[in-house]
């Protein structure tokens, strides 16, 4: 049998969706920014809004609120609920 | 002296408590081991006078940051006798990492927590007595910017501070920092024993603002408007009192200088109102300009409008290698360079801030459109006028775009582009009156001599050798302008036009009234006068090249002590005459071909 297995990032999920971080695929000094602002493997987050133009996106994770443009938000893989 | 270092991650207030604490006696200042400024003040504390710095704002101690990097310099080369750590109580449940972070340097702490009242709203109650108790350090909740709890806190720094006389010792934290501990687990304690945080935040003002201010189409319209207003209001109110100043400044020299010199030699009278007074005046006409901008940055910042800025216009500015927030200071630079740039120091990136310092002197400041308008007026029909501006405008955002391409590389950011969004909220005019006061300070601390200097360089060459007319061909600076002839012919820029380019240099206020010194004319007279010594090609030619060589003097000195570089002073400097030239070059030369 076959298991399928979606890969998703953070940047692919529309305004309005919720997931929950499954990994974080960054260097060194990405990671310590991610994880300070609150980024961490199992924490569930929401998508605000994104940018026109494909601009930044506006996340909501707990308390804080954050924007990151798509080429951060490619480093993390979410799991959409 | 002893010595308390502030602590906190950005956006928690921490500029807020150093300025409440230390009222308008802060300066700025330079130490050991780091190449940023840091705030630092003289306080009171216990009777006993205790300096108080202010470090930037950081997510964390091991972080790759520019400024995280400053905060470990900072502390592992100067010694402190006690860190007041800052955090977010809204946001406790993230930000207590940083503190663990720093209890397990061995540091003597206060905690305080700010933002007491918006965590009240929120719903977020907080023990702080058995916090303190498990942490063993006294805990605060605190209003910054009201005030509130900030006896308490002072009152606990004092206690520490009285009861050790030694401070950390840097070596030892040094070796400290490179382990790594699991405060992970130890924050996930804390936060469930003592911290109740609901679900969702019962205060939603801020996201119905955004759902305004950050409409996927109202948007920028939006941010456009408010950036057009806040420059007309700068601009409308600042207009007249930098006329009021200049009266006044007239006014000093006719009735007190003047009959003071009277009786002096002409070098002498020369050199002291022409070069040392005049230097003095240019700085002071910045001063309300400054004021008034940063009055209303700071009320952009603080109220939390500028990082949604940075959310509308990043998806074009990434393009040039810029960010949204250094858009904000492009646009501030079409009416004054000057505090555009000190504005670039919200940018925390050092290469995008210089790519961005590189960008905004090419925009057409209110100073050039003075020389436009004249230009205008003297070479071109009414029915022109218009389209001619309007060509200048295209020109300077093409220039501006073609540099930031250019350099981008060059200036490559390397931080991610990760900002906190924090919520609106309302500025305290003590926090606005303090930041335009600060900024002032900074701006005549540093750059007013090299001004004072440069206007008096000007003056000499426009006015010496002695036995010539000033600011004639003869003198030193019409000997520079044939001297360059070579490469001024080929753009149609003649003598006259040489000397006005070199008094061009102190400001662009002065480059009309240099004319009428050069011509000798004034007026209606003037513009007659120089109708029939250039064309139309040569006077577009003219008003190119001073529209993207160097603005003046104060934006010279401004970038120097910004970048705090004397060779991307100069890199300003060099490319900006280059593009200057090849830009005139290129119109000139093909005009003539074409036949005009």
């Amino acid at each position: 049998m076959h298991h399928y297995h979606y890969m998703q990032f953070l940047s692919q999920l529309k305004a309005g969706q919720r997931a929950i971080i499954s990994a974080i695929e960054a260097d060194e000094s990405l990671f310590h920014r991610l994880s300070a602002l609150g980024f961490r493997v199992g924490k569930p987050l929401s998508i605000m809004r994104r940018a026109s133009f494909n601009g930044p996106l506006h996340v909501r994770l707990g308390t804080t609120d954050v924007i990151l443009r798509v080429k951060e938000a490619d480093r993390i893989q979410i799991n959409a609920i | 002296m002893k010595r308390i270092a502030l602590l906190g991650m950005p956006n928690t207030g921490k500029s807020t408590l150093f300025n409440r604490i230390s009222g308008a006696s802060a300066r700025v200042g330079n130490w050991p081991g780091i190449t940023v400024d840091l705030m630092s003040a003289k306080i009171l504390l216990g009777g006993n006078i205790v300096e108080l710095i202010d470090l930037p704002g950081i997510y964390d101690l091991h972080g790759f940051s520019e400024d995280e990097q400053v905060v470990r310099h900072f502390i592992t080369n100067n010694p402190v006798n006690l860190l007041v750590v800052l955090l977010n109580s809204t946001q406790i449940d993230r930000q207590l990492s940083l503190l663990l972070q720093i209890k397990k340097l061995g540091f003597p702490i206060v905690l305080a927590l700010n933002m007491a009242d918006e965590a009240k709203r929120a719903g977020i109650t907080i023990d702080t007595e058995s916090l303190s108790q498990t942490l063993g350090l006294p805990v605060i909740q605190i209003s910054a910017k009201y005030g509130d709890g900030l006896p308490k806190a002072l009152e606990a720094a004092t206690s520490i501070i009285n009861q050790q006389s030694t401070t950390t010792n840097p070596q030892s934290i040094s070796l400290l920092l490179q382990e790594d501990h699991d405060i992970e687990h130890e924050m996930h304690e804390l936060i469930q024993q003592h911290v109740q945080i609901p679900a969702t935040l019962t205060d939603d003002t801020t996201d119905k603002i955004d759902k305004v201010l950050l409409h996927k189409w109202f948007g920028l319209p939006l941010f456009f408007v408010a950036m057009f207003l806040l420059f007309q209001f700068i601009f409308t109110v600042g207009a007249p009192i930098q006329d009021g100043l200049a009266w006044l400044l007239d006014l000093i020299r006719a009735d007190l200088l003047d009959p003071l010199f009277a009786n002096s030699p002409k070098w002498l009278s020369g050199l002291m109102l022409d070069g040392v007074y005049n230097g003095v005046a240019t700085v002071a006409a910045f001063v309300p300009i400054i004021i008034l901008f940063f009055l209303v940055m700071s009320m952009v910042e603080d109220s939390g409008y500028l990082s949604r800025a940075a959310f509308l216009m990043d998806a074009i500015m990434a393009k040039m290698g810029l960010d949204g927030r250094g858009f904000v200071m492009m646009l501030m630079g079409f009416g004054c360079n000057v505090p555009a740039i000190m504005g670039t120091r919200i940018m925390r990136s050092r290469s995008m801030r210089l790519l961005t310092m590189l960008v905004i002197p090419l925009s057409l400041c209110s100073a050039r459109m003075q020389v436009f308008i004249f230009m205008i007026a003297a070479l071109f029909s009414p029915s022109y006028a218009p389209l001619v501006l309007f060509s200048l405008y295209v020109m300077s955002f093409f220039t501006m775009f073609l540099t930031a391409v250019l350099f981008q590389n060059q200036y490559k950011n390397t931080e991610p582009f990760i900002l906190e969004l924090p919520p609106y909220r309302f500025p305290t005019p003590r926090q606005i009156v303090l930041r335009g006061w600060h900024e002032v300070k900074h701006f005549l601390n540093r750059a007013s001599k090299f001004i004072v200097f440069g206007v008096v360089l000007v003056w000499l060459l426009t006015n010496f050798p002695s036995n010539v007319a000033p600011a004639s061909v003869e003198t030193y600076a019409g000997q520079i302008g044939v001297f360059f002839a070579p490469i001024l012919d080929p753009i149609g820029i003649n003598h006259e036009l040489a000397i006005a380019l070199i008094f061009g240099f102190v400001a662009k206020e002065i480059v009309v009234g240099a004319l009428a010194v050069i011509y000798g004319l004034q007026g209606d007279a003037l513009m007659a006068q120089m109708a029939t010594q250039i064309d139309w090609v040569q006077a577009m030619s003219f008003m190119l090249f001073t529209l993207i060589y160097t603005p003046c003097l104060s934006t010279i000195a401004t970038i120097k002590n910004e970048s705090k570089s004397a060779a991307f002073m100069w890199l300003s400097i060099v490319w900006s005459l280059g593009l200057a030239w090849i830009i005139s070059f290129a119109f000139y030369q093909s005009a003539r071909l074409l036949g005009f």
